[in-house]
């Protein structure tokens, strides 16, 4: 097992370096970005810029400059924003953006996971065409059509939940957007959990524990579950990709000071530093989300251990 | 007048619903399986042999429905609550397959697979389970039993992954196995092994239903075989009869087509011209009248009933050798 | 089974989909409108209705304007459809941008293959592990927000899975006869991919065309929504949304008609696009 991670660690650094690097000489070629000769500035940022990117020295010292930065967990100043660093404005919106990202997913699991297999069990009937026809709407709706109208419903008309906000610790200020943030998760994986049910029942090994009379409840919990989790269990990787994505809306919509809001904001405000900053960030976080579920997947799978 | 049959199927049918219509895999199969017996089952892929099997033990595809009777000691299996056969199923008939490579649970060690059988029923405490575990892959002849209860079926070999699917089946000491195909996906030498396992499980009085394709498996180890063909059982005789004197013209066929070592000059190999219908088309008359070399008008407009004997019985108006009445 | 049958068989199954077929009327009839409407409409999609008061009226049969008003007076039936207009194009020609590239690399990759095919593939396995939504956020902070770039981008996202596919095509062509002919003809390679393979994948290539549009509606919508996409005086459906999001309190019609739109927009194309997916590859059933 721990040879298969260290296989997998070293895979990523490859792909991790070549963002960093695609992201660096963007912004030095960016028209009116730090790096234009052009540009007049403001002295503070100026003396920021100069400071951390030392910018008298050849291009590849300064990249190096970079990595050793990045290294140290130092992301560089925010161009618009004098007082912050991009690091700064990222561990401030970090644990909320955690926080839902982390109670979407779940919810996506807990609720997905029964849903996709209540559907592949009852398979054609109608409470198949249900669960798939709401998956479906559920895939095709986007989050920022979503969320605007629950926001309107439930906050605005019946006043159950805040319309917008967030106060440390409060679940309420939690639930629309956790929720939005979820039923496009909710809807794929009771769609892949209930394909991936349906396979697992036609193969021989199912057979075989069917023919030795076991209880179909055995079945399904000992000898169904575990290889239908298997392409669940892949998807988390490109879903928590396509959630920190979706949260850049909730967090808009709803006002939730997130890592997604201040990026969004640098990207509205041209804050260079900021945007290349954050998407390193966000690269360097799904790389290791991916990371993680393939270490998952090999100890859930032992033919993939032995490899 | 012999026992009554462990296992009696009666006009059984198994029909498929498919996009493109009604697919009959089996047409109004009847026999009987005696105790103690081995009934070889022989016919060609799509001639319903399995599915026969499959349907008596409730494991056809969804899109599967069955007609007629399929009585064990006197328990009907057919149209059964999984519940009730779930007291038949594993304990007092067992089933093997075809394809020992996707026959074993990946994720659940051997020794887990072996024992669940006894442990789920309460039919033993751990260590006893654990014990007879050890002993079922020793009576199938797999060296280092105690290592292999802990490994997983992907760190064995198809041969050794069958032969575990025999032990798995043998645990509960059924009265019956079903072996569907058992040795077809193995190499030769495997066979002759996986083939010895099954014939010592007889010494004990084990019943068997061998489901195959290969006559030569046929001789080796049956008592009695059946011939199926297009869904429909057209022949079964003891062995030796059958070997000596097929009564269906496709028995005949099929022993001729055999290739004998011991023939002097190899000519060209002799095979049934024609094919077998496909699975849903309406056959009008005998399913092989079409392929038959000794057709008449009769057997183009009706189709023949088994027709039972002392001995053999066979569907068949035009038999090479008519079974003898039952006295 | 014939090329013919294989067709047919397809548009047999996708006829007895009545959620699929549904959704494609549904679908023709948005188009229609997207078409129709802003050219029946007395009204221009930046013209202020001055004899409202106040300005942003709820929706109303009397006073003309179907759709109500937003809140600068501007006609909403006119600038919904004028902005599915938008959508619809922007979504068509951006799929054509990343069939173009998705059909070329993936032909070219499945055709070469090899290491030339490995290369190829790795580069698009990572690209599709990482967030495209954010690169192209890069793309519009660094380059500014033209329309060119927006159809390049968008066109961006929908060639990964079509190289995908068309190289998976494209290399159980190459087993096939006439690619053997015409190698021994001495055609270079950049000639037998343009003139054999790429002719025999363009039905599968249709297929799934029809599936990322919806995906690149989404993607435009979405970054419209976030201000970075359709600039004025055009609008689209995402800005729209936006636009009454912020108005939601007291003029929930400016949030709920766009949405309506957007959404059934989407439904009816991801039905569509299943139905037809289906009907071409169905899992055992």
């Amino acid at each position: 097992m721990l040879g298969y991670a260290l296989r997998r660690l070293l895979g990523v650094v490859p792909t991790f370096l070549l963002i960093v690097a695609a992201a660096f000489f963007l912004m030095r070629a960016a028209p009116g970005g730090p790096f234009d000769a052009e540009q007049t500035l403001p002295p503070e940022i100026a003396a920021n810029l100069q400071a951390a990117y030392g910018l008298d020295q050849p291009v590849l010292a300064q990249f190096g400059r970079y990595l050793a930065g990045l290294a140290r967990g130092d992301l560089g100043p925010s161009f618009r924003m004098k007082d912050f660093t991009v690091a700064e404005l990222i561990s401030r919106g970090l644990p909320v953006t955690l926080t839902i990202g982390a109670a979407a997913l779940t919810l996506a699991v807990l609720l997905g996971v029964p849903l996709g297999m209540l559907a592949a069990l009852r398979r054609n009937g109608w409470v198949d065409h249900a669960v798939m026809s709401v998956a479906l709407a559920g895939i095709a709706v986007p989050g920022f059509v979503v969320a605007p109208v629950l926001a309107l419903v439930f906050g605005i008309r019946l006043g159950w939940l805040p319309v917008a906000g967030w106060e440390s610790g409060s679940v309420r200020h939690m639930v629309l957007p956790v929720i939005t943030l979820a039923l496009p998760f909710v809807a794929y994986v009771a769609r892949l959990t209930r394909g991936s049910l349906l396979e697992v029942l036609q193969s021989g090994y199912i057979r075989t524990a069917r023919a030795k009379g076991l209880d179909a409840r055995v079945v399904l919990g000992r000898h169904a579950l575990k290889p239908t989790l298997l392409p669940v269990i892949s998807f988390l990787g490109p879903a928590a990709a396509a959630l920190l994505t979706g949260s850049l809306v909730v967090e808009q919509v709803f006002g939730l000071p997130g890592v997604g809001r201040y990026f969004v904001q640098g990207a509205i405000n041209r804050d260079y530093t900021l945007v290349m900053g954050m998407v390193i960030f966000y690269a360097a976080l799904i790389l290791l989300l991916n990371l993680v579920v393939d270490l998952l997947y090999g100890w859930l799978d032992p033919r993939i251990r032995h490899e | 007048m012999t026992a009554a049959p462990l296992l009696s199927i009666r006009d059984l049918s198994v029909d498929f619903v498919t996009p493109r219509g009604r697919v009959q895999a089996v047409r109004e199969a009847s026999l009987d399986v005696a105790a103690g017996e081995c009934l070889a089952v022989v016919g060609e892929s799509g001639s319903g042999k399995s599915q026969l099997f499959l349907a008596c033990l409730g494991l056809l595809a969804a899109r599967g429905t069955t007609r007629g009777s399929a009585c064990f000691r006197g328990q009907e299996l057919l149209g059964a609550s999984p519940a009730a056969l779930n007291t038949v199923r594993g304990t007092r008939i067992a089933m093997v397959f075809q394809d020992p490579m996707n026959a074993l649970t990946p994720h659940l060690s051997i020794g887990r697979q072996l024992g669940e059988v006894l442990l789920d029923r309460g039919l033993a405490s751990p260590q006893q389970a654990h014990e007879r575990s050890l002993a079922a892959l020793q009576g199938v002849g797999l060296a280092d039993a105690e290592a292999r209860l802990r490994q997983y079926p992907h760190e064995l070999s198809g041969g050794q992954r069958q032969r575990v699917a025999i032990a798995m089946a043998l645990m509960t000491r059924p009265e019956l196995l079903i072996a569907d195909e058992p040795t077809t996906a193995l190499d030769v030498t495997v066979q002759a092994q996986v083939l010895q396992v099954l014939r010592r499980a007889r010494r004990d009085g084990l019943a068997m239903v061998l489901i195959t394709h290969d006559l030569g498996v046929v001789a080796g180890i049956a008592d009695r075989v059946a011939i199926m063909y297009a869904g429909r059982i057209v022949e079964i005789a003891p062995v030796r009869e059958l070997f000596a004197a097929p009564a269906h013209p496709y028995a005949a066929a099929l022993l001729e087509a055999v290739p004998r070592l011991s023939e002097a000059s190899v000519g060209r190999l002799r095979s049934i011209e024609g094919q077998p219908p496909a699975p849903g088309e309406i056959v009008q008359g005998c399913a092989f009248a079409p392929r038959c070399p000794d057709v008449t008008a009769i057997c183009r407009r009706e189709a023949p009933a088994l027709r039972p004997g002392a001995t053999r019985a066979v569907a068949c108006h035009v038999p090479r050798i008519r079974p003898e009445p039952d006295s | 089974m014939s090329e013919g049958g294989l067709w047919s068989e397809a548009a047999r199954r996708l006829r007895t989909n009545r959620a699929a077929v549904v959704a494609g009327g549904v679908l023709v009839l948005l188009v229609l409108a997207s078409l129709l409407a802003p050219l029946a409409s007395r009204h221009a999609i930046d013209q202020v209705d001055w004899t409202l008061s106040p300005l942003a009226s709820p929706p109303s049969l009397a006073n003309g304007h179907w759709f109500g008003t937003d809140s600068n007076g501007r006609d909403l039936f006119v600038r919904v459809w004028s902005g599915t207009q938008v959508s619809l194009l922007v979504a068509v020609l951006a799929t054509l941008v990343s069939l173009a590239i998705g059909v070329a690399w993936g032909a070219t990759a499945g055709y070469l293959g090899g290491r030339v095919d490995d290369w190829m593939m790795r580069f698009v396995d990572v690209l599709y592990a990482l967030p495209y939504m954010f690169f192209v956020i890069i793309l519009t902070v660094v380059f500014g927000r033209s329309l060119w770039l927006i159809f390049l981008a968008i066109g961006a996202v929908g060639w990964l899975t079509m190289a995908r596919i068309v190289r998976g095509q494209a290399m159980a062509l190459r087993q096939r006869e006439f690619v053997a002919a015409a190698i021994t003809l001495g055609l270079p390679a950049h000639r037998i991919i343009a003139r054999h393979i790429v002719p025999n994948v363009l039905g599968t290539v249709v297929v799934y065309a029809t599936l990322t549009v919806p995906q690149v509606i989404l993607f435009e919508s979405f970054l419209s929504f976030l201000g970075l996409g359709v600039q004025e005086p055009l609008t689209s459906l995402g800005r729209l949304v936006a636009e009454g999001a912020l108005e939601m309190e007291t003029a929930p019609w400016q949030l709920l008609v766009p949405s309506a739109v957007l959404a059934l927009l989407l439904l009816c194309l991801n039905f569509l696009g299943d139905g037809l997916r289906d009907a071409l590859d169905p899992r055992t059933d």
